[in-house]
């Protein structure tokens, strides 16, 4: 199988995306949303026509809302970020927006989060993601607990976390990117499809592991030669399936992001990148792992 | 066979869905009453997070204060006329810590200010004493200049007193010793003290009327809702002065107990402070069920054409037992009843992926029995029994997942965890009870080359 041959190329590629990802996190970093720090979102919808940027910014700056951030959105439509509003600051933005005329906007989407109530949704991110992450490892650790030979199961389960870890750190990376040219925020949406990712991701790689232990077992004596081959044949007999299946959730999440609702958009992409790269992991890098592992196993065992 | 049938059962369920159905006026009862419900970013409205200061409870009354919280905004949110408000008390877990929220969705009510206006209110609690005889009774007078005498209130009337729920402190449950029987124990402050010494000085043996917010402060007439039939006057016994008064007969513990909850509304049990607020625009709300259902249309017809391309027969059969998934989905949805967000959509279009997959990893194991040269009837056989643990594997972390999101919290994640956990749930059922089923009824094409063809996929022969 030319990918086990050549496993040095695409295990270099994907520790270049993953080392391109972190960069792209340390450099770029996040656009953190209100979900999270706390804030308010404004979004209007003017009748007629929309004032000019300069004008609006020019009316907004006397009602001391601190940084108000002021964007176009659609034909007529204006969104205004700023930190959280009570109700009275509320109402007299609607008033200074609409300046002076009744009617003159209709209020689409208002959204104002406390400090705290980020804070606390933060917190709750990470417990959430801690969780997953603990009762996927468990679960590895369970489907891997009948020793193989010649990798040890914990091996597989390393293994598999490993290209876990992979996958989600690649769709970041891109997030990053999108969060820093397209201005897309970190929400609790992104949360959630970071842990889909972990969910979907694992259980793709766990399914090639699987016949590749099946056919471990009807092998009767291993030598240590063929371990690459049974790895290569494993790979040959269920590469199509994986690509079939992360290909169909693939065709749905992409007419999520072309034909579904705004909110889910970059949440949908996100999930794509996830699918794609877990695919990938799945074939490209787990299973090459695999066999150099078992390669410095057989190294250290002649020394 | 006959799970065709089923599937179209289902169908009939999905028809109950007004928007669909021209003639949905003429639909029986059992249809009318399941739509699909829409989550507040779906139908628009509003979205308000209160948080309670319980600081100044005693650790253990933390649960009932909230409870009474939760009672009177959601009177008040009644009060406004919306359909299924939800006021729901968040907090006290190990999840989201030590903070008490009180979350109420309005849908449909986009003007948030009166919304807020109105559930902060200072609720009105009035005690109020027995109209002297003779005292002119409203009346109105009906088109023909008669006076309407169904408008006529023959019940004792009752006219305000100064006496209202800024004078009282608190309100406590107590039993009697002896009997067992509720007591409710009234502390006044000292300008009230004055008040109830008067008012009960003046009306001995006479009711002593309680009103909240203009109505009886419980249902007295056990019909489960608050109306003017009801009304709750204990009598009063003797003048009672130092502002310690307690109201003993005949109501149960359970009802004494929502009785001392809303006297201590009079101000509301524990102060709250609006935390966020969210409101989305009807039409914001269209739009996203319309990109949503599209959405749905697309991914549908692309993953059916591929499967079919590639899978051929199989794919075909994939394909019909995914139309019945998305229909028991849909029952679910329906039935259960799941409110839909857009993140629930987006759960439920993924699903829809997973739901395919069960049905690739089998075909890809029944062509690979055939490779090996067993009859098409065995290679079904066979790819089934070997598929199912690698289904089973890959769907419990999909499960796991969701489980934990849902956990997770906020309404938003619930929605896409709770959708995302039953289509795989469903999904496992669909590919390995329903395929199969189909699978092994088409025996009859035979051993022929078109079979074969018809059986293996892709690019292979």
């Amino acid at each position: 199988m030319f990918i086990i041959k050549h496993k040095k190329i695409f295990l270099s590629i994907s520790a270049t995306l993953v080392g391109l990802s972190i960069l792209s996190f340390f450099v770029l970093g996040f656009n953190v949303g209100i979900d999270f720090k706390g804030g308010a979102l404004v979004e209007v919808v003017y009748v007629d026509e929309r004032p000019t940027q300069e004008s609006l910014n020019e009316i907004v700056k006397p009602l001391d809302l601190g940084a108000v951030l002021i964007q176009p959105t659609g034909e007529k439509g204006l969104i205004i970020k700023s930190r959280d509003l009570s109700e009275e600051e509320h109402s007299a933005l609607l008033q200074t927006l609409s300046m002076g005329k009744i009617d003159a906007l209709t209020e689409t989407n208002f959204n104002s989060i406390g400090p705290s109530v980020g804070r606390e949704l933060t917190r709750k991110a990470i417990i959430a993601v801690v969780l997953v992450l603990l009762a996927i490892i468990c679960f590895i650790a369970f489907a891997f607990r009948k020793v193989s030979r010649p990798v040890s199961s914990w091996r597989y389960g390393l293994i598999a976390i490993v290209s876990l870890i992979h996958d989600v750190i690649v769709p970041i990376g891109l997030f990053t990117i999108f969060s820093h040219f397209y201005g897309v925020e970190l929400d609790t949406l992104f949360v959630v499809a970071v842990l889909t990712i972990l969910g979907l991701s694992v259980a793709d790689t766990i399914v090639i592991f699987d016949r590749i232990r099946e056919n471990l077992k009807e092998e009767e004596n291993i030598s240590k030669t063929n371990f690459q081959e049974v790895v290569g044949r494993s790979l040959e007999q269920s590469y199509m399936r994986s690509i079939a299946t992360s290909l169909t959730v693939i065709l749905v999440l992409l007419s999520l992001f072309f034909f579904g609702p705004v909110t889910t958009k970059y949440f949908a992409l996100m999930l794509t990148a996830g699918m794609f790269f877990g695919t990938y992991s799945s074939i490209f890098l787990a299973p090459p792992l695999l066999v150099l592992v078992e390669e410095w196993q057989v190294e250290k065992s002649k020394k | 066979m006959i799970l065709i049938l089923g599937s179209g059962v289902g169908l009939f369920v999905f028809k109950s869905e007004a928007r669909l159905n021209k003639n949905f006026e003429n639909q029986g009862a059992f249809l009318k009453e399941h739509p699909f419900r829409l989550g507040l970013d779906l139908s628009g409205g509003s979205h308000l997070v209160y948080e309670a200061d319980v600081s100044g409870v005693p650790e253990g009354e933390v649960a009932d204060s909230m409870d009474a919280l939760r009672d009177v905004i959601e009177r008040r949110v009644n009060l406004f006329g919306v359909s299924e408000p939800v006021v729901q008390i968040q907090g006290g877990g190990f999840i989201s810590g030590s903070v008490n929220q009180l979350i109420v969705d309005l849908p449909g009510v986009t003007d948030v200010e009166k919304a807020i206006a109105m559930i902060g209110q200072t609720p009105l609690l009035e005690f109020k004493i027995q109209a002297p005889e003779g005292t002119p009774r409203e009346v109105k007078v009906g088109a023909d200049g008669k006076i309407d005498l169904g408008t006529v209130d023959l019940g004792p009337q009752f006219v305000s007193t100064e006496l209202t729920g800024r004078y009282l402190e608190k309100a406590t449950l107590d039993f009697d010793v002896n009997t067992r029987a509720p007591i409710i124990n009234l502390q006044f402050d000292e300008e009230g003290a004055k008040l109830f010494e008067k008012i009960t000085g003046e009306n001995i043996l006479k009711p002593l009327a309680i009103f909240l917010d203009g109505q009886s402060i419980i249902d007295t007439t056990g019909d489960g809702i608050i109306d003017n039939r009801d009304f709750y006057a204990p009598t009063v016994q003797g003048k009672i002065s130092g502002g310690q008064a307690v109201i003993t007969g005949n109501s149960t513990p359970a009802e004494a107990k929502q009785l001392v909850g809303r006297l201590n509304s009079g101000a509301l049990p524990v102060p709250i402070s609006l935390l966020s607020k969210q409101t989305i625009g009807a039409t914001l709300g269209d739009n996203a069920v319309a990109a949503g259902v599209k959405a749905t249309i697309v991914g549908f017809l692309l993953v059916a054409l591929f499967l079919i391309l590639w899978y051929r027969l199989p794919g075909l059969i994939a394909v019909v037992s995914l139309c019945i998934f998305i229909v028991i989905m849909l029952a679910l949805f329906k039935l259960i009843p799941v409110t839909l967000t857009a993140a629930g959509i987006a759960g439920f279009i993924i699903s829809i992926g997973i739901a395919v997959d069960a049905n690739v990893l089998i075909f890809e194991r029944v062509k690979e029995e055939l490779r090996l040269g067993r009859t098409i009837v065995e290679a079904v056989n066979v790819g089934f029994s070997r598929a199912w643990l690698a289904i089973r594997d890959s769907n419990i972390s999909n499960i796991l997942t969701a489980v934990i999101l849902f956990w997770f919290g906020t309404s938003l994640i619930k929605g896409f965890a709770l959708t995302l956990g039953m289509g795989v749930l469903v999904s496992m059922f669909s590919a390995i009870v329903i395929t199969r089923i189909f699978l092994s009824t088409i025996n009859f094409i035979g051993e022929g080359r078109v079979a074969r063809f018809l059986f293996s996929s892709g690019l292979s022969k």
